[in-house]
């Protein structure tokens, strides 16, 4: 069988590219060693050593000011030299191709690369490229590709999950949106699996659906009102507005009635339930401000559980030997 | 070899620091033996301040070569750092390692006034220089020799492991 290309021979995280076949202690030791690196947030000096005189790129082939900026201070919290590099606006308009900027930014003493890229796939084949090429001591941290994976949205999700509920094999969890066109969903519903969540429910129109979907382990539900009742957790996607151009859609008002969480919808899940979203938010479309800003809503949370995330991520991929 | 009576050294310990403490002055016991030396001597002593505890993990110097260690704990420090009398508590002093790690994290909270170090055991074999303030007692141990507390119920001893 081959080697899952995220782990090291020693089944290490050598690379972070999707949710998807990482094992359960892996994901659980993620989440464990987040735990602490939330403390260093309420501190007088809020760095630790640990990726001192080391160098993390951040490769951005597709902007995303938010994620970047998440990334820059978690690298930053543990002590690392921070480079952005957004790519879109650079050399490969010039015609380099994507290889062999990794190829050069590799010949910079990268330590780390993470890496935004609108073609699913992307991160992945630059950790091939760095294995094939003997330089495997460069880790890649997949910060969203394409359709594919968002894998520390996945995780941080996760955290915050387990943050307010403890145990994952007592839930009913409902992913809610644009599935189809989601990598956070991906790695959300890859995530929660792996964690042994028994009850995991897709709410979404038929066009916003993945034909794949049953195979993913969801129950669906095209209905919102039948797919909320009795949830622990509710986790809103963001639904992208150039979806709208096309003939996904009719109105952003019609999605609203239909797929907007409203209080009235989320009354009828557990009175207990919390309700997660990836941001940025599209209130009114998604989400009803009432419900963004109320007391079931943990989406600041997940923000601050974000930087901890990503810091354990980076910690331990910095401690691994290849 | 015999080792001490870990329940004799902690009095032996606590009479050491009694004379030097005051109403500001606050333990810090490093995990995981030093954090339960720290609640006994914060009872013996009738301290004001609540314990703080530091996991060092985050500031090891083997980090690059021995991973981070599974089960980190958060570090509490539920007082103010900036200047603060600190004892640093933990159960065996070796190598001073694990007392360089902690100094640097206590100065990411802020400026102590001053820092002391107890520990109930100095076995020996410092390879940075530094020396316990108070000390209930030393073993001299072979190298690869390794003690470390033990906790059971509310009874501390002292155990042998590795070779």
């Amino acid at each position: 069988m081959a080697r899952n290309p995220q782990l090291n021979r020693h089944g290490e995280l050598q690379h972070l590219l999707t949710t998807e076949g990482l094992p359960r202690d892996v994901i659980t030791r993620i989440l464990d060693t987040a735990e602490p690196f939330t403390v260093v947030a309420e501190r007088e000096v809020k760095k630790l050593p640990l990726l001192r005189g080391k160098s993390v790129f951040n490769l951005f082939f597709e902007n995303s000011t938010r994620t970047r900026t998440t990334f820059e201070i978690a690298a930053k919290r543990l002590s690392a030299d921070v480079i952005n590099l957004n790519i879109s606006t650079s050399s490969t308009n010039k015609g380099e191709t994507l290889l062999d900027t990794v190829d050069n930014l590799a010949a910079m003493q990268a330590d780390m690369f993470v890496v935004r890229h609108a073609s699913s796939g992307a991160p992945y084949l630059i950790a091939q490229h760095l294995e094939a090429t003997g330089r495997d001591h460069i880790h890649v941290i997949n910060a969203g590709d394409g359709r594919h994976a968002h894998p520390t949205q996945g995780l941080l999700d996760m955290y915050t999950i387990r943050h307010y509920k403890r145990d994952f094999t007592q839930l009913s969890v409902a992913v809610v949106g644009d599935i189809l066109h989601s990598r956070v969903a991906r790695s959300q519903i890859h995530a929660l699996t792996t964690l042994g969540v028994p009850d995991l429910r897709a709410i979404a129109p038929k066009t916003l659906l993945p034909a794949d979907i049953d195979r993913l382990g969801c129950r669906v539900f095209h209905d919102m009102a039948e797919g909320l009742r009795g949830v622990d957790v509710v986790m809103m996607l963001r639904l992208q507005n150039e979806r709208m151009q096309g003939s996904l859609l009719p109105s952003p008002q019609e999605y609203f009635k239909f797929f907007g969480l409203t209080q009235e919808k989320l009354a009828l899940a557990k009175p207990d339930a919390i309700v997660l979203h990836p941001g940025p938010m599209n209130r009114g479309v998604e989400i009803d401000s009432a419900v963004a800003d109320g007391r079931q809503a943990v989406i600041l949370p997940q923000v601050t559980f974000g930087i901890a995330v990503r810091m354990a991520v980076m910690a331990m991929l910095g401690s691994v030997e290849a | 070899m015999s080792l001490p009576d870990a329940e004799h050294l902690l009095v032996v310990l606590a009479d050491q620091i009694r004379p030097r403490v005051g109403s500001d002055t606050a333990l810090v016991g490093l995990h995981t033996g030093g954090v339960w030396l720290a609640q006994r001597l914060h009872a013996l002593l009738g301290l004001a301040q609540p314990i703080g505890s530091l996991d060092v993990s985050f500031y090891r110097d083997d980090y690059a070569k021995r991973g981070l260690a599974r089960d980190t704990r958060s570090s509490a420090l539920p007082f103010e750092v900036e200047g603060r009398h600190l004892i640093l508590v933990d159960d065996v002093l070796h190598t001073g390692r694990t007392v360089r790690a902690a100094l640097n994290e206590l100065f990411d909270y802020g400026r102590p006034l001053r820092v002391e170090l107890a520990v109930l055991v100095d076995r020996g074999g410092r390879e940075l220089p530094v020396a316990p303030t108070y000390c209930a007692a030393t073993l001299d141990l072979p190298p690869r020799q390794r003690v470390k507390l033990a906790q059971d119920g509310n009874t501390l001893s002292l155990r042998l492991t590795g070779n």
